[in-house]
């Protein structure tokens, strides 16, 4: 283990202590009505999740989050691809994908249920568009700024375009359309459990907004602490790969 | 215009006449997606009536609410965390992560702490804004030239003196750009959340034009969202484009 590493782990530590502090703060300040101790929270959530309503539920989100996650990667690579080794097609798209990546999509949700109708695809889809952009955005500059030196060389020992691609753009672009991924993986899940939040009868998404309306602050309390822990702890996962890719380059 | 540029309208011209000519013959049913010249209309006349005016005025005044806080407040933390190196080791992996924690999964437990009213929607705005403007604040601050800061040293300047005049200035390419992510990311913390639960405002509307099949009502007030929040990334990005300019940046 790097020292790099060892500090980063040191410094979740902190973190995580801080947060456990403060949670447990709150919870004195607020007391049963809002919230529920840290403490608690682990019983209730040891609990929970053996139980076969919340293993429905969470097979449901996973499905949806990992067909968006599919989808957005590879389409999204395959775009990026494509507009960054054709010069001229970028200075036309790339416009279009920065203005699809600034706006809020949530407004374009009531779209998708129109199109895809309720249900799974609509999720995916949902997911999927909120994934597929910043991947495209950063593997387009990242295939733009490879070096142009090893195109070069690629091109003098008589590379084909496919060999081209296999050997040297990928592996030199790979830092950079990791980091794209990590965002995507990010923003795919958020797309996926807003989805079932808005209009879903299954899944995380919908079990939260069902446990505001019942007032059930345990289960609110539980899923809240879940996906927030489930997203940090796959975020640090793949921060830690995305630094080792980058050494490696 | 560039070339580029012109071959750009030439297929949003070429995207919106197949679908006003797909929606014509049948192809996609009116329930579905309307013809974009109705859309138009439709925007035009619900303006006109003014019956949405407090929807709208509600969710751009929470947005712009949400906005002011998360730059102003962001800046401040930037410029603190930036001072602080210890502070800022530790923040990092939150930093890092941050954006993979779903935050709309607190709205429920802040509509329990704050109520049912534009509190734990400017809220969610804060939060998704807040750490864009921090960690590009951060960024910015990095990349000040030291010899400004001797300059300032050698002039005498106190800390205060010396943030207003020479750190945020030349970091100010920076921060836009954090600003741009806090435009977006209020109007998606407080439409979305008004979507998900609230009791007004365009998110509302939209979903409750949604259940009720209204698409006269749905979709203008989707596509004003679309073009506010396109508009405004322009003018950002116009303003920071040419701060960097003036620098023989970019």
């Amino acid at each position: 283990m790097s020292a790099s590493t060892r500090r980063l782990f040191a410094n979740m530590g902190w973190l995580t202590l801080a947060i456990l502090v403060l949670w447990q703060g709150l919870y004195a300040l607020i007391g049963d009505i809002a919230l529920r101790s840290p403490v608690s929270t682990l019983q209730f959530t040891a609990k929970f999740i053996t139980t076969p309503q919340f293993v429905t539920h969470l097979t449901e989100t996973l499905k949806a989050f990992v067909l968006a996650l599919l989808i957005a990667v590879t389409s999204g690579l395959a775009i990026g691809f494509l507009l960054g080794l054709k010069r001229f097609a970028s200075e036309i798209f790339e416009p279009f994908l920065i203005a699809i990546y600034s706006v809020p999509k949530i407004t374009l949700y009531p779209i998708l249920l129109l199109i895809f109708g309720l249900g799974l695809s609509a999720k995916v889809a949902f997911g999927a568009i909120h994934g597929i952009v910043p991947i495209a955005l950063f593997t387009l500059n990242a295939v733009r700024n490879v070096k142009p030196v090893l195109l070069k060389t690629s091109r003098v020992m008589g590379l084909s375009t496919g060999a081209t691609i296999r050997t040297v753009i990928f592996p030199s672009a790979l830092p950079e359309i990791f980091a794209g991924i990590r965002i995507g993986f990010s923003l795919t899940l958020i797309g996926t459990l807003l989805g079932e939040m808005f209009a879903s009868q299954r899944g995380l998404g919908f079990l939260l907004m069902n446990a505001i309306g019942l007032h059930n602050v345990d289960v609110i309390v539980m899923l809240t602490f879940l996906l927030t822990g489930f997203a940090g702890m796959a975020g640090i996962v793949l921060l830690l790969i995305n630094r080792r890719i980058t050494a490696q380059v | 215009m560039t070339r580029a540029g012109l071959i750009r309208l030439g297929l949003i011209v070429a995207l919106l006449v197949a679908l006003e000519v797909l929606v014509k013959i049948g192809r996609i049913d009116a329930l579905t997606m309307q013809a974009p010249h109705k859309m138009a209309l439709d925007l035009f006349t619900m303006l006109k009536s003014g019956k949405l005016n407090k929807a709208i005025a509600k969710t751009m005044g929470n947005a712009g609410f949400a906005f002011v806080i998360a730059v102003s407040l962001g800046v401040l933390a930037g410029l603190v965390i930036h001072r602080l190196r210890r502070l800022r080791e530790t923040l990092d992996p939150l930093f890092a992560t941050y954006y993979a924690i779903p935050v709309f999964a607190f709205y429920p437990l802040l509509i329990l702490l704050l109520g049912l009213g534009d509190a734990p929607q400017i809220f969610i705005g804060v939060m998704l804004g807040f750490v864009a403007v921090v960690v590009n604040t951060l960024n910015g601050l990095d990349r000040v030239p030291r010899v400004l800061l001797k300059t300032a040293r050698v002039n005498g300047m106190n800390p205060l003196e010396t943030a207003l005049k020479i750190t945020l200035p030349s970091a100010a390419p920076y921060i836009l750009t954090g600003a741009k992510f806090a435009v977006a990311y209020s109007l998606i913390g407080v439409i979305g959340a008004e979507f998900i639960m609230s009791t007004g405002g365009m998110g509302y509307e939209i979903s409750f034009a949604y259940n009720n099949f209204d698409n006269a009502t749905m979709y203008p007030l989707i596509i004003l969202i679309l073009a506010v929040s396109i508009t405004i990334n322009m003018v950002i990005s116009h303003w920071e484009k040419s701060l960097l300019k003036r620098r023989g940046l970019q």
